[in-house]
């Protein structure tokens, strides 16, 4: 059983990266019904904006810190313009804005490639997240703990967002009933605009922390697309809970099979028990009784 | 679930003609005479002209195009008509190509007096039980139709069973494609892996480096591919046809009229993988390979493209899209690499955001405004 | 509606008449059974009338490839302008006709299939991915023409018309367990790659050499292309205690694996990984910090000290800027151009078979070293060598094996038969999972 710490820490820490790039999808998908295929391409372009950065400042402790809310207000810019020139409309079409930000994404894809090359940039990873801690006898990366506990800080802030604020009450009732909100005198195109920019620029956030893991390229986005939509489904419509439940799921299974089988056949496994997972509960986890979504 | 909700799907939800020509609805139904007409002209283009022109190469390349404009009939179906976005076509189109790939590669071996093909040599491996049945042509006939045929049933009843919405279901299909892809990667010694299954000499008994068999194969997709829109065709026309846009536009009310929108959803679902699967098959021959680099995420997705810049809801428009975005991408791409991708994606934004109902909706505008009002006004007073 | 049914089955009479039509056609023009021979063998059309030779290039230039691919396709248009300066091929001037394999196989094979029957190439030169090589194979044997190709790769293969410039697997992996066994003298290996034939191979061949020299193998490991996450991998290696680790990853894999590794406090010291899909043109990418002191086995480093390699390095840093390195793959596809020129000259004809007949012994005073081709095999002579990475991301050469003939099924190495391979196969036929090495 000397095994069962090690794959629960590597479960948390595959978990918590899932979360970061799903996160801001259950924002705009899980709020809105928006399938923005181009969060990927936030992800990739929150990766640069750290290589960016770093490369300014030089200092690859400082720089990672300052990254973070610049990333995320670039995201965010990035996710505000996509909102106002394309995505406000086809809010009535949203099978439609899955081909079109896949479109998007595409462009994206390529502006990287000929503003920072096609082959991987290196980012380092400053000196306080190298080596790591023993924790009960198991060595816990310095960086997966950083990791954790900024997924632990961005659900707890777009928590008490939602629960607190004026914004997180708007979204709320735009949510579950748009026109009873407008009536009510809420501005929902401003709450939409605000949603996809929070939404966005959460995944310039998970695009800093996945340049602390591998490598940044171009098509980082293509391969975390897939699990986050994944993620977002499986946990429920418009739950944050669900996401962040689904997301540590997907972690532990995938650690836990890895485990006894090979990296390959535990990503199948798991991508098939999720399928058929929702092919018995398609609502997901949890499920809000919203009529938001087509 | 109350039933004063007025659950209209999005694509309809005003009903002035100004929303209708937005959301691109050509004609709802193919008309007969068109449709004879446009058959016979592709059926010369693709069956005629396109042979008498063209190198053996270019046809080559063109009996490609037409194997993805076989699945995108399908997709025209599923999407254009029912309203499913099926983004996980890249799994019924490599059952078909595996199934066909996997008995030509024991034909090749039985005529080269082996009893495994060469890869699974090199591996020291010997032959899985499951590749046995593949020996006989009938069972991989069969198999090529009824394994997607079962899946899509499968995976579709119990989906559509429980209402779930389209953006879902793109999402599981697309789920599934990526799943299948590390399935088919991680089976080195049984399917070659991310080799995948190549180097075929022969397809039912005939030479397939004979010049005079590659153009019979050309025909052969051809053929199929008339024989397809004639199916879609007909589909369009029957009351099952008429049932799936209704389903599409309105499924509480198709269900309160007593259908069961999940049965006339899975069927359609099924009928599209079929021609996925078929279109697989005979991409192996005609291409000469089939790896799991051909049927990932993004070539599932590329399958849809060429539908949704054809026009999704009409008969010929995804057939059109699909060749031309075809053609389009091995020529261009290889000329302007970078450029290709920036082109692509402007065009796909475009297209869906200003003409949802592809380029065939602008032919129609342009054709006949009159025989669109009216075909308006039928529509309400029908 | 009477009517608009009538009119509905005019139709379909109509299309059922032009489909039969079709498929009429498509029967009467029924060509040759198999073993027949075909009514059109294929001729070769290459044009030697003029004073200019066509030759072809396959890389791909877009897609997830074209980052490795790019950079021989640079190599190969260097040493066409080399050889063109220098008076060209038999006195013919050549003339390169490019397409792009688009990172997909089956692209590269209706590339090539366009370069020799329309294009008329003489010989095609490129193809990085085992699948794009075995996807343009068919094509070269149906058409009786020629493809270098340049990349290391798995063996087991010799087609005749195919020359392999790169190394095979007993110029390349046995020398690095060799090198293991000998100088560090290694009791245990993990293997760690990603999932495709390369790396399954490789390991397959790794796992009969333990087998044979009492080395224990204490893990088997596949990600899949591009995966991202090694915790568990890493933490798996780290608690195996083994000497060495075999790292067959492709790609940018490495960057998260090396990174997980270091972060575990693993280190070239303790545990060193060798690589043998780790060139200079990855290192930067996967950054020279995350990689110093780790190990890697091929034929060539841009820092070798030979005449040759150094006019090598200064020509292709003179055409495409300082900053560019140079590495193995690159060399063995300038060389792939230089052998071909030499085999031309020696047969005095561009034609395939007069090549083949001329190529035993054909050889090129490369950058590497002199470079031999086998005319059985049609692979060349290779030297092995370990290389130790440094900090600025070049490759030192810390220890070279003897020249070394191509022997891509392993026929000289008595463990590897196919009694045994059978038996490893079966094993991993059972599950991937880490077989404990038996201590028969």
């Amino acid at each position: 059983m000397d095994f069962v710490l090690p794959q629960l820490v590597a479960g948390l820490s595959v978990g918590s990266i899932l979360l970061l790039a799903a996160i801001g999808l259950s924002l705009t998908f899980g709020q809105m019904g928006v399938i923005n295929m181009a969060h990927g391409e936030f992800i990739m372009v929150g990766a640069y904006t750290a290589f960016v950065t770093q490369g300014v400042l030089g200092h690859a402790g400082l720089s990672l810190l300052v990254s973070i809310p610049v990333a995320f207000v670039v995201g965010g810019a990035l996710g505000l313009v996509l909102e106002q020139t394309l995505i406000r409309h086809m809010y009535h079409r949203p099978l439609d804005t899955l081909l079109a930000t896949f479109g998007v994404g595409l462009i994206l894809q390529q502006v990287a490639r000929d503003l920072f090359g096609a082959p991987a940039v290196d980012v380092q990873t400053p000196s306080w997240l190298r080596g790591s801690v023993e924790i009960l006898g198991t060595a816990v990366p310095w960086s997966r703990i950083f990791i954790l506990g900024l997924v632990i800080l961005v659900v707890a802030g777009l928590s008490a967002l939602l629960a607190y604020t004026s914004l997180g009450r708007r979204i709320r009732a735009t949510v579950l009933n748009r026109d009873l909100a407008e009536t009510s005198g809420i501005s929902t195109r401003r709450t939409d605009r605000l949603t996809f920019f929070v939404g966005s620029g959460l995944a310039g956030i998970a695009g800093v922390t996945v340049t602390l893991i591998g490598s940044t390229s171009p098509t980082i986005g293509q391969s975390y697309i897939v699990d986050a939509f994944l993620v977002v489904v499986a946990g429920g419509i418009g739950k944050i809970k669900g996401a962040v439940i689904a997301a540590f799921s997907l972690g532990l299974l995938q650690a836990f099979i890895e485990y006894s089988t090979t990296a390959s056949i535990a990503k199948f496994l798991v991508l098939v028990i999720v399928v058929a997972f929702l092919q018995f509960r398609p609502q997901g986890l949890f499920s809000v009784r919203t009529r938001s979504l087509a | 679930m109350t039933a004063t909700i007025e659950t209209t799907t999005p694509e309809r939800q005003r009903t002035t003609v100004t929303t209708r020509r937005r959301a691109g609805l050509a004609p709802g139904v193919p008309r007969t005479k068109g449709t004879m007409v446009g058959l016979i002209l592709l059926g010369l283009g693709l069956a005629v002209l396109a042979p008498a022109l063209m190198t053996d190469f270019q046809l080559g390349q063109l009996g490609r195009f037409i194997c993805y404009a076989m699945v995108a009939v399908g997709i025209g179906l599923a999407w254009g008509r029912g309203g499913m976005l099926t983004l996980g076509q890249g799994v019924f189109f490599g059952l078909g190509a595996y199934v066909m790939a996997m008995h030509m590669q024991l034909a090749d071996a039985g005529f080269a007096g082996e009893d495994a093909p060469q890869f699974m040599r090199n591996f020291g491996a010997s032959l899985p039980w499951w590749w046995e049945p593949f020996r006989s042509e009938l069972f991989t006939l069969v198999a090529i139709l009824l394994l997607p045929a079962m899946l899509a049933f499968a995976l579709g009843f119990s989906v559509f069973k429980r209402k779930v919405k389209g953006a879902y279901f793109a999402i599981l299909n697309q789920a599934l494609v990526a799943a299948f892809v590390v399935l088919l990667v991680g089976q080195q010694t049984t399917l070659n892996g991310s080799n995948g299954l190549s180097g075929f000499q022969s397809w039912f008994g005939l030479s397939l480096y004979d010049p005079a068999n590659r153009r019979l194969l050309y025909y052969v997709a051809v053929a199929v591919l008339l024989v397809m829109v004639l199916i879609a065709f007909w589909i369009m026309r029957s009351r099952f046809g008429e049932l799936l846009v209704a389903t599409r536009d309105s499924e509480e009310r198709v269900r309160f009229l007593g259908y069961d929108p999940a049965l006339i959803k899975t069927i359609t679902f099924v009928i599209a993988a079929v021609m996925a699967s078929v279109a697989g098959a005979l991409f192996v021959p005609i291409v000469g390979i089939i790896s799991p680099a051909e049927i990932g995420v993004v070539p599932s997705i590329a399958f849809v493209i060429g539908v949704a810049i054809g026009g999704r809801a009409t008969l010929f428009g995804p057939v059109i899209g699909a060749l031309a975005v075809a053609w389009a991408e091995s020529s261009l791409a290889q000329t302007f690499p970078s450029g290709w991708s920036y082109f692509q994606g402007l065009l796909l934004i475009l297209v869906i955001a200003l003409l949802p109902g592809g380029v065939a909706s602008v032919v129609h505008y342009l054709r006949n405004y009159r025989s669109y009002l009216r075909f308006n006004r039928n529509r309400r007073s029908s | 509606m009477g009517d608009h049914l009538k009119r509905h089955h005019i139709a379909l009479r109509a299309g059922t008449a032009v489909a039969a039509v079709t498929s009429l056609l498509a029967l009467s023009a029924c060509g040759a059974r198999v073993g027949e021979e075909t009514s059109a063998a294929s001729e070769s059309c290459v044009d030697v009338s003029g004073d200019s030779i066509k030759i072809g290039f396959i890389n791909s230039l877009s897609g997830t490839m074209a980052i490795s691919e790019t950079t021989v396709n640079d190599v190969l248009h260097l040493a066409a302008d080399e050889i063109n300066e220098a008076g060209g091929v038999n006195g013919y001037e050549l003339e390169v006709v490019e397409e792009d394999g688009a990172s997909e196989p089956a692209t590269f094979a209706e590339r090539s299939q366009r370069l020799i029957a329309q294009e008329c190439v003489a010989a095609v030169f490129g193809g990085w991915t085992s699948a794009s090589r075995q996807a343009m194979l068919p094509v070269f044997e149906g058409n009786n023409s020629l493809l270098f190709y340049p990349t290391q790769y798995e063996g087991l293969e010799a087609s005749d018309n195919i020359f392999y410039t790169g190394a095979t697997t007993n110029q390349q992996i046995i020398p690095a367990l060799d090198y293991l066994l000998e100088e560090e003298e290694v009791e245990s290996l993990y293997l760690v790659g990603s999932d495709y034939v390369f790396p399954r191979t490789a390991n397959m061949i790794i796992k009969q050499w333990a087998d044979e020299n009492d080395v224990e193998i204490l893990g088997e490991d596949y990600t899949p292309l591009g995966s991202t996450d090694f915790t568990t991998i890493a933490n798996q290696i780290s608690r195996s205690g083994a000497d060495a680790v075999f790292n067959t990853l492709n790609g940018d894999s490495n960057v998260a694996f090396f990174r997980q590794y270091n972060s575990l406090g693993l280190s070239a010291e303790t545990m060193p990984v060798i690589s043998v899909s780790i060139a200079e043109e990855e290192v930067d990418g996967i950054g020279a910090s995350n990689l110093e002191g780790q190990l890697t086995s091929w034929n060539y480093y841009q820092t070798l000290d030979t005449p040759e390699n150094e006019a090598f390095v200064e020509a292709f840093q003179e055409e495409y800027g300082a900053s560019r390195v140079t590495s193995d793959v690159m060399q063995s596809a300038y060389n792939s151009l230089y052998l071909w020129k030499a085999m031309v000259e020696e047969a005095d004809s561009f034609a395939v078979d007069d090549i083949r007949d001329v190529a035993d012994g054909i050889s090129f005073d490369a950058p590497e070293g002199t470079v031999t081709i086998d005319g059985e095999t049609q692979h060349v002579t290779k030297t092995p060598r370990i290389g130790r990475i440094n900090a600025d991301g070049l490759i030192d050469t810390i220890w070279e094996g003897e020249l070394t003939e191509p022997d891509p099924f392993l026929e000289t190495y008595s463990w590897a038969d196919e009694e045994e391979a059978e038996e490893f196969a079966e094993e991993a036929g059972e599950g991937d999972d880490a077989d404990e090495g038996s201590d028969d």
